[in-house]
Protein backbone atom coordinates (compact mmCIF):
# COMPACT_ATOMS: atom_id res chain seq x y z
CA UNK A 1 0.00 0.00 0.00
CA UNK A 2 2.65 2.68 0.73
CA UNK A 3 4.08 2.00 -2.72
CA UNK A 4 0.43 2.53 -4.23
CA UNK A 5 0.34 6.27 -1.89
CA UNK A 6 3.66 7.20 -3.41
CA UNK A 7 2.58 6.77 -6.64
CA UNK A 8 -0.60 7.96 -6.43
CA UNK A 9 0.92 11.10 -4.34
CA UNK A 10 3.67 11.56 -7.31
CA UNK A 11 1.15 11.69 -9.84
CA UNK A 12 -2.02 13.79 -8.48
CA UNK A 13 -1.37 15.41 -5.33
CA UNK A 14 2.70 16.56 -5.63
CA UNK A 15 2.50 16.79 -9.25
CA UNK A 16 5.52 18.30 -11.22
CA UNK A 17 4.28 20.58 -13.02
CA UNK A 18 1.12 21.73 -11.10
CA UNK A 19 2.43 21.50 -8.08
CA UNK A 20 5.94 22.57 -8.32
CA UNK A 21 6.20 23.73 -11.90
CA UNK A 22 9.35 21.66 -12.67
CA UNK A 23 9.81 20.89 -16.24
CA UNK A 24 8.05 24.06 -17.33
CA UNK A 25 9.99 24.79 -19.96
CA UNK A 26 10.02 21.57 -22.46
CA UNK A 27 6.98 21.40 -20.86
CA UNK A 28 5.64 24.83 -22.92
CA UNK A 29 7.98 24.44 -25.75
CA UNK A 30 7.20 20.52 -27.17
CA UNK A 31 3.05 21.10 -26.23
CA UNK A 32 2.08 22.18 -29.73
CA UNK A 33 0.69 18.37 -30.53
CA UNK A 34 -0.13 15.42 -28.71
CA UNK A 35 2.09 12.74 -30.75
CA UNK A 36 5.27 14.45 -29.60
CA UNK A 37 4.16 15.24 -26.22
CA UNK A 38 3.37 12.14 -25.96
CA UNK A 39 7.00 10.84 -27.08
CA UNK A 40 8.79 13.33 -24.67
CA UNK A 41 6.37 11.87 -21.59
CA UNK A 42 7.09 8.84 -22.57
CA UNK A 43 10.94 9.73 -22.51
CA UNK A 44 10.79 11.42 -19.07
CA UNK A 45 8.90 8.81 -17.31
CA UNK A 46 12.38 6.31 -18.74
CA UNK A 47 14.53 8.84 -17.33
CA UNK A 48 12.97 9.72 -14.25
CA UNK A 49 12.46 5.67 -13.58
CA UNK A 50 16.31 5.05 -14.04
CA UNK A 51 17.71 8.25 -12.96
CA UNK A 52 16.23 8.34 -9.49
CA UNK A 53 17.01 5.14 -7.98
CA UNK A 54 20.62 5.20 -9.28
CA UNK A 55 20.72 8.58 -7.49
CA UNK A 56 19.01 6.98 -4.29
CA UNK A 57 22.34 3.80 -4.23
CA UNK A 58 24.39 7.53 -4.94
CA UNK A 59 23.73 9.07 -1.91
CA UNK A 60 22.76 6.41 0.36
CA UNK A 61 26.24 4.73 -0.26
CA UNK A 62 28.28 7.62 -1.20
CA UNK A 63 26.98 11.31 -0.58
CA UNK A 64 25.21 11.31 2.29
CA UNK A 65 26.75 12.00 6.39
CA UNK A 66 28.50 8.97 7.02
CA UNK A 67 27.06 6.90 4.19
CA UNK A 68 30.88 5.58 3.21
CA UNK A 69 30.98 3.77 6.34
CA UNK A 70 30.62 0.38 4.87
CA UNK A 71 33.33 1.22 3.02
CA UNK A 72 35.74 1.53 5.73
CA UNK A 73 34.84 2.34 9.32
CA UNK A 74 36.95 5.44 9.70
CA UNK A 75 34.83 7.40 6.78
CA UNK A 76 31.86 7.47 9.23
CA UNK A 77 32.53 11.55 9.42
CA UNK A 78 32.62 12.14 5.88
CA UNK A 79 29.70 14.22 4.48
CA UNK A 80 30.03 14.36 0.98
CA UNK A 81 26.34 16.04 0.45
CA UNK A 82 27.78 19.22 -0.93
CA UNK A 83 28.66 17.39 -3.70
CA UNK A 84 25.61 15.99 -4.47
CA UNK A 85 24.45 18.28 -7.00
CA UNK A 86 27.10 17.69 -9.45
CA UNK A 87 27.16 13.97 -8.86
CA UNK A 88 23.15 13.85 -9.70
CA UNK A 89 23.32 16.34 -12.69
CA UNK A 90 26.56 13.88 -13.77
CA UNK A 91 24.52 10.88 -13.38
CA UNK A 92 21.41 12.52 -14.98
CA UNK A 93 23.69 13.98 -18.29
CA UNK A 94 24.95 10.54 -18.81
CA UNK A 95 21.82 8.68 -18.60
CA UNK A 96 20.19 10.82 -20.73
CA UNK A 97 22.90 10.54 -23.43
CA UNK A 98 22.11 6.84 -23.32
CA UNK A 99 18.76 6.98 -23.78
CA UNK A 100 19.18 9.14 -26.81
CA UNK A 101 21.43 6.63 -28.62
CA UNK A 102 18.90 3.92 -27.64
CA UNK A 103 16.00 5.91 -29.35
CA UNK A 104 18.05 6.95 -32.24
CA UNK A 105 18.97 3.08 -32.70
CA UNK A 106 15.58 1.36 -31.83
CA UNK A 107 12.72 4.26 -32.99
CA UNK A 108 14.23 7.04 -35.33
CA UNK A 109 10.68 7.72 -36.24
CA UNK A 110 10.41 9.25 -32.61
CA UNK A 111 14.12 10.29 -32.18
CA UNK A 112 12.85 12.79 -35.46
CA UNK A 113 10.29 14.19 -33.68
CA UNK A 114 11.63 14.74 -30.49
CA UNK A 115 14.65 16.44 -32.26
CA UNK A 116 16.40 18.87 -30.14
CA UNK A 117 14.13 18.27 -27.10
CA UNK A 118 15.63 15.01 -26.19
CA UNK A 119 19.48 16.18 -25.50
CA UNK A 120 17.33 19.35 -23.50
CA UNK A 121 15.78 16.28 -20.88
CA UNK A 122 19.00 16.73 -19.48
CA UNK A 123 18.14 20.12 -17.92
CA UNK A 124 15.11 19.42 -18.09
CA UNK A 125 13.72 20.62 -14.29
CA UNK A 126 11.92 17.57 -13.35
CA UNK A 127 14.75 15.44 -13.59
CA UNK A 128 17.18 16.46 -11.27
CA UNK A 129 13.95 17.71 -9.32
CA UNK A 130 12.76 14.35 -8.84
CA UNK A 131 16.45 13.40 -7.63
CA UNK A 132 16.49 16.25 -5.08
CA UNK A 133 13.26 15.64 -3.86
CA UNK A 134 14.26 12.08 -3.47
CA UNK A 135 17.35 13.55 -1.25
CA UNK A 136 15.20 15.70 0.56
CA UNK A 137 12.20 13.29 2.25
CA UNK A 138 14.26 10.37 2.53
CA UNK A 139 12.56 7.62 1.20
CA UNK A 140 13.46 4.62 3.38
CA UNK A 141 14.38 2.15 0.42
CA UNK A 142 15.59 2.01 -3.33
CA UNK A 143 11.69 0.78 -4.07
CA UNK A 144 9.86 3.51 -2.45
CA UNK A 145 12.86 5.71 -4.60
CA UNK A 146 12.16 4.19 -8.06
CA UNK A 147 8.30 4.35 -7.50
CA UNK A 148 8.28 8.22 -6.70
CA UNK A 149 10.86 8.51 -9.62
CA UNK A 150 7.85 6.62 -11.94
CA UNK A 151 4.95 8.44 -10.09
CA UNK A 152 6.45 11.65 -11.05
CA UNK A 153 7.22 10.95 -14.61
CA UNK A 154 3.46 9.52 -14.93
CA UNK A 155 2.40 12.81 -13.72
CA UNK A 156 4.43 14.93 -15.52
CA UNK A 157 3.35 12.91 -19.09
CA UNK A 158 -0.28 13.38 -18.21
CA UNK A 159 0.03 17.21 -17.65
CA UNK A 160 2.03 17.71 -20.89
CA UNK A 161 -0.45 15.48 -23.14
CA UNK A 162 -3.05 17.17 -21.58
CA UNK A 163 -2.29 20.41 -22.17
CA UNK A 164 -1.11 19.20 -26.11
CA UNK A 165 -5.01 18.19 -26.64
CA UNK A 166 -6.03 21.53 -25.28
CA UNK A 167 -3.49 23.62 -27.42
CA UNK A 168 -4.84 21.37 -30.35
CA UNK A 169 -8.16 22.29 -29.75
CA UNK A 170 -7.57 25.89 -28.74
CA UNK A 171 -6.53 27.01 -32.18
CA UNK A 172 -10.16 26.74 -33.60
CA UNK A 173 -11.29 29.20 -31.16
CA UNK A 174 -11.04 32.99 -30.80
CA UNK A 175 -8.47 33.86 -28.20
CA UNK A 176 -7.36 38.09 -27.78
CA UNK A 177 -4.49 38.11 -30.58
CA UNK A 178 -2.08 39.34 -26.90
CA UNK A 179 -2.93 35.74 -25.35
CA UNK A 180 -2.39 34.18 -28.00
CA UNK A 181 0.26 30.78 -27.29
CA UNK A 182 2.16 31.24 -24.47
CA UNK A 183 -0.13 33.42 -22.46
CA UNK A 184 -3.21 31.30 -22.77
CA UNK A 185 -1.15 28.32 -21.95
CA UNK A 186 0.02 29.90 -18.83
CA UNK A 187 -3.49 30.50 -18.01
CA UNK A 188 -4.76 27.33 -18.38
CA UNK A 189 -2.05 25.52 -17.16
CA UNK A 190 -3.11 27.47 -14.19
CA UNK A 191 -7.02 26.68 -14.32
CA UNK A 192 -5.85 22.75 -14.59
CA UNK A 193 -3.61 23.35 -11.34
CA UNK A 194 -6.86 24.03 -9.68
CA UNK A 195 -8.74 21.39 -11.04
CA UNK A 196 -5.34 19.39 -9.72
CA UNK A 197 -5.62 20.65 -6.24
CA UNK A 198 -8.95 19.11 -5.25
CA UNK A 199 -6.73 15.48 -4.71
CA UNK A 200 -5.00 17.30 -1.84
CA UNK A 201 -5.27 15.56 1.26
CA UNK A 202 -6.48 12.22 -0.70
CA UNK A 203 -4.47 9.16 1.73
CA UNK A 204 -5.02 5.93 0.28
CA UNK B 1 51.29 61.22 -23.49
CA UNK B 2 48.51 62.21 -20.43
CA UNK B 3 46.07 63.26 -23.28
CA UNK B 4 46.56 59.86 -25.77
CA UNK B 5 45.90 57.56 -22.43
CA UNK B 6 43.17 59.68 -21.41
CA UNK B 7 41.87 59.45 -25.08
CA UNK B 8 42.08 55.63 -24.88
CA UNK B 9 40.22 55.73 -21.92
CA UNK B 10 37.45 57.90 -23.19
CA UNK B 11 37.29 55.62 -26.41
CA UNK B 12 36.80 52.09 -24.12
CA UNK B 13 34.40 54.10 -22.24
CA UNK B 14 32.75 54.71 -25.22
CA UNK B 15 32.69 51.83 -26.45
CA UNK B 16 31.26 49.70 -22.94
CA UNK B 17 27.89 51.58 -23.23
CA UNK B 18 27.94 51.75 -27.28
CA UNK B 19 24.42 51.55 -28.38
CA UNK B 20 24.99 47.41 -29.34
CA UNK B 21 26.47 46.80 -25.54
CA UNK B 22 23.06 49.06 -24.25
CA UNK B 23 20.84 46.62 -26.06
CA UNK B 24 22.43 43.81 -24.90
CA UNK B 25 20.95 45.06 -21.07
CA UNK B 26 18.01 46.39 -22.23
CA UNK B 27 16.39 44.17 -24.84
CA UNK B 28 16.11 41.03 -21.95
CA UNK B 29 13.91 43.74 -19.76
CA UNK B 30 11.17 44.03 -22.45
CA UNK B 31 11.63 43.28 -26.11
CA UNK B 32 13.32 39.23 -25.47
CA UNK B 33 12.67 39.08 -21.68
CA UNK B 34 13.74 35.66 -20.70
CA UNK B 35 10.26 34.68 -18.70
CA UNK B 36 7.80 36.28 -21.05
CA UNK B 37 9.49 35.73 -24.76
CA UNK B 38 12.02 33.15 -24.75
CA UNK B 39 10.21 31.15 -22.37
CA UNK B 40 13.75 29.75 -20.55
CA UNK B 41 13.69 29.93 -16.29
CA UNK B 42 10.27 29.17 -15.81
CA UNK B 43 10.19 26.63 -13.20
CA UNK B 44 11.55 28.36 -10.43
CA UNK B 45 9.70 32.10 -11.52
CA UNK B 46 7.07 30.15 -10.45
CA UNK B 47 7.90 28.21 -7.76
CA UNK B 48 9.53 30.54 -5.48
CA UNK B 49 6.74 33.90 -5.33
CA UNK B 50 4.87 33.32 -2.75
CA UNK B 51 7.34 35.93 -0.56
CA UNK B 52 8.89 38.72 -2.17
CA UNK B 53 11.95 38.10 -0.03
CA UNK B 54 12.50 34.45 -1.09
CA UNK B 55 12.02 35.73 -4.83
CA UNK B 56 14.61 38.68 -3.96
CA UNK B 57 17.10 35.86 -2.92
CA UNK B 58 16.36 33.79 -5.96
CA UNK B 59 16.81 36.71 -8.16
CA UNK B 60 20.65 37.23 -6.61
CA UNK B 61 21.35 33.87 -6.78
CA UNK B 62 20.19 33.43 -10.36
CA UNK B 63 22.14 36.84 -10.80
CA UNK B 64 25.54 35.83 -9.67
CA UNK B 65 25.17 31.92 -10.65
CA UNK B 66 24.48 33.71 -14.28
CA UNK B 67 27.64 36.28 -14.82
CA UNK B 68 30.07 33.57 -13.20
CA UNK B 69 28.54 30.89 -16.17
CA UNK B 70 28.54 33.55 -18.56
CA UNK B 71 31.95 34.80 -17.99
CA UNK B 72 33.76 31.69 -17.27
CA UNK B 73 32.16 30.29 -20.09
CA UNK B 74 33.12 32.97 -22.69
CA UNK B 75 36.76 32.73 -21.35
CA UNK B 76 36.77 29.43 -21.77
CA UNK B 77 34.58 29.09 -25.34
CA UNK B 78 38.09 28.62 -27.64
CA UNK B 79 39.21 26.09 -25.34
CA UNK B 80 36.05 23.33 -25.11
CA UNK B 81 35.65 21.06 -27.81
CA UNK B 82 32.15 21.29 -29.40
CA UNK B 83 31.11 17.88 -28.12
CA UNK B 84 31.64 18.27 -24.62
CA UNK B 85 30.22 21.84 -24.16
CA UNK B 86 27.01 20.32 -22.64
CA UNK B 87 29.39 18.81 -19.87
CA UNK B 88 31.40 21.55 -19.41
CA UNK B 89 28.74 24.13 -18.76
CA UNK B 90 27.04 21.99 -16.22
CA UNK B 91 29.69 21.17 -14.10
CA UNK B 92 30.75 25.44 -14.18
CA UNK B 93 27.18 26.16 -13.09
CA UNK B 94 26.72 23.34 -10.53
CA UNK B 95 29.99 23.90 -9.16
CA UNK B 96 28.73 27.81 -8.73
CA UNK B 97 25.33 26.98 -7.37
CA UNK B 98 27.22 25.02 -5.05
CA UNK B 99 28.85 27.95 -3.76
CA UNK B 100 25.51 30.10 -4.07
CA UNK B 101 23.74 26.71 -1.54
CA UNK B 102 26.55 26.83 0.80
CA UNK B 103 26.55 30.32 1.43
CA UNK B 104 22.68 30.72 1.97
CA UNK B 105 22.84 27.72 4.57
CA UNK B 106 25.22 29.86 6.42
CA UNK B 107 24.30 33.01 6.12
CA UNK B 108 20.18 32.85 5.80
CA UNK B 109 19.31 29.31 6.94
CA UNK B 110 15.59 30.14 7.03
CA UNK B 111 15.31 31.32 3.71
CA UNK B 112 17.58 28.55 2.26
CA UNK B 113 14.85 26.25 4.00
CA UNK B 114 12.18 27.63 2.47
CA UNK B 115 13.69 27.49 -1.02
CA UNK B 116 14.56 23.70 -0.41
CA UNK B 117 14.98 22.34 -3.87
CA UNK B 118 14.89 25.19 -5.39
CA UNK B 119 18.48 26.44 -5.23
CA UNK B 120 19.86 23.22 -6.92
CA UNK B 121 17.65 23.43 -9.23
CA UNK B 122 19.42 26.79 -10.81
CA UNK B 123 21.32 23.99 -12.46
CA UNK B 124 18.57 22.89 -14.70
CA UNK B 125 17.30 26.70 -15.28
CA UNK B 126 17.26 26.92 -18.88
CA UNK B 127 17.73 30.24 -18.20
CA UNK B 128 21.20 29.90 -17.60
CA UNK B 129 21.58 27.18 -20.53
CA UNK B 130 19.92 29.02 -23.12
CA UNK B 131 22.20 32.12 -22.31
CA UNK B 132 25.38 30.06 -22.07
CA UNK B 133 24.63 28.15 -25.34
CA UNK B 134 23.25 30.93 -27.05
CA UNK B 135 25.45 33.98 -26.41
CA UNK B 136 28.18 32.83 -23.80
CA UNK B 137 29.74 30.64 -26.30
CA UNK B 138 30.23 33.08 -29.42
CA UNK B 139 30.58 36.10 -27.80
CA UNK B 140 33.72 37.69 -25.68
CA UNK B 141 33.61 38.06 -22.10
CA UNK B 142 32.80 41.74 -22.07
CA UNK B 143 29.34 41.48 -23.47
CA UNK B 144 28.49 37.83 -22.25
CA UNK B 145 28.75 39.95 -18.84
CA UNK B 146 26.26 42.28 -20.00
CA UNK B 147 23.81 39.79 -21.09
CA UNK B 148 24.02 37.91 -18.23
CA UNK B 149 23.37 41.14 -15.98
CA UNK B 150 20.69 41.74 -18.48
CA UNK B 151 19.07 38.30 -18.55
CA UNK B 152 19.21 37.99 -14.70
CA UNK B 153 17.10 41.57 -14.37
CA UNK B 154 14.55 40.30 -16.87
CA UNK B 155 13.90 37.07 -15.16
CA UNK B 156 14.54 39.34 -11.64
CA UNK B 157 11.58 42.25 -12.51
CA UNK B 158 8.94 39.13 -13.14
CA UNK B 159 9.90 37.26 -9.92
CA UNK B 160 9.45 40.46 -8.24
CA UNK B 161 6.37 41.53 -9.79
CA UNK B 162 4.80 38.29 -9.40
CA UNK B 163 5.79 37.75 -5.82
CA UNK B 164 4.35 41.47 -4.49
CA UNK B 165 1.09 40.61 -6.21
CA UNK B 166 0.58 37.17 -4.47
CA UNK B 167 2.24 38.29 -1.36
CA UNK B 168 0.11 41.50 -1.41
CA UNK B 169 -2.74 39.34 -1.74
CA UNK B 170 -2.35 36.41 -0.31
CA UNK B 171 -0.98 36.95 2.60
CA UNK B 172 -1.78 41.22 3.18
CA UNK B 173 2.22 41.86 3.78
CA UNK B 174 5.50 42.44 2.22
CA UNK B 175 8.89 40.90 3.14
CA UNK B 176 11.60 41.83 2.91
CA UNK B 177 15.21 39.87 3.62
CA UNK B 178 16.38 40.96 7.09
CA UNK B 179 13.03 43.01 7.54
CA UNK B 180 10.67 39.83 7.81
CA UNK B 181 7.02 40.11 7.15
CA UNK B 182 5.68 43.85 7.27
CA UNK B 183 1.72 44.00 7.56
CA UNK B 184 0.57 47.25 6.21
CA UNK B 185 -3.13 46.40 6.46
CA UNK B 186 -4.21 47.43 10.11
CA UNK B 187 -5.43 44.30 12.13
CA UNK B 188 -8.47 45.78 13.06
CA UNK B 189 -9.41 45.24 8.86
CA UNK B 190 -9.61 41.53 8.72
CA UNK B 191 -13.18 39.54 9.51
CA UNK B 192 -11.39 37.53 12.11
CA UNK B 193 -10.93 40.81 13.81
CA UNK B 194 -14.53 42.21 13.39
CA UNK B 195 -13.62 43.92 10.16
CA UNK B 196 -14.32 43.45 6.18
CA UNK B 197 -10.95 42.50 4.63
CA UNK B 198 -9.97 38.70 4.04
CA UNK B 199 -6.51 37.39 2.58
CA UNK B 200 -6.98 35.79 -0.74
CA UNK B 201 -6.23 32.22 -0.02
CA UNK B 202 -6.17 31.25 -3.44
CA UNK B 203 -2.80 33.69 -4.17
CA UNK B 204 -0.81 31.70 -2.32
CA UNK B 205 -1.63 28.30 -4.24
CA UNK B 206 0.47 27.16 -6.94
CA UNK B 207 -1.94 27.93 -9.98
CA UNK B 208 -2.03 31.75 -9.50
CA UNK B 209 1.58 31.78 -9.92
CA UNK B 210 1.00 30.65 -13.74
CA UNK B 211 -1.71 32.53 -13.52
CA UNK B 212 -0.43 36.02 -13.09
CA UNK B 213 2.73 35.26 -15.31
CA UNK B 214 -0.29 34.61 -17.98
CA UNK B 215 -1.45 38.44 -17.23
CA UNK B 216 1.70 39.54 -17.00
CA UNK B 217 2.05 38.37 -20.74
CA UNK B 218 -0.74 39.28 -21.83
CA UNK B 219 -0.14 43.46 -20.86
CA UNK B 220 3.22 43.21 -21.96
CA UNK B 221 1.93 41.72 -25.67
CA UNK B 222 -0.94 44.22 -26.14
CA UNK B 223 1.46 47.19 -24.98
CA UNK B 224 3.64 45.53 -27.90
CA UNK B 225 2.42 44.16 -30.70
CA UNK B 226 5.55 42.93 -32.30
CA UNK B 227 5.37 40.12 -29.85
CA UNK B 228 2.26 38.50 -30.66
CA UNK B 229 2.18 34.96 -31.59
CA UNK B 230 0.40 33.00 -34.46
CA UNK B 231 -1.60 31.02 -32.85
Amino acid sequence: MEYLSIFVKGIFIENMIFAYFLGMCSYLAVSKTVKTANGLGLAVIFVLGITVPINYLLENYVLKDGALSWLNPEYVNVDLSFLSFIMFIAVIASMVQLVEMIVEKFAPALYGALGIFLPLIAVNCSILGGALFMQDRQYPSIGEATVFGLGSGVGWWLAIVAIAAIREKIRYSHVPAPLRGLGITFIITGLMGIAFMSFMGIEI
Amino acid sequence: MSTDTNIAVETKRESLFSKKNRKLLKDPLDDSNPITVQVLGICSALAITVQLQQAVIMSLSVLFVMIGGNVIISLLRNMVPDRIRIIVQLVVVASLVIIVDQVLKAFQPDISEKLSVFVGLIITNCIIMGRLEAFALGNKPGPSLLDAIGNAMGYAWILLVVSIVREIFGSGAISLPGMGQVKFLPSSWFISEGGFYENNNLMILPPMALITVGLIIWIQRSRNAALIEEN
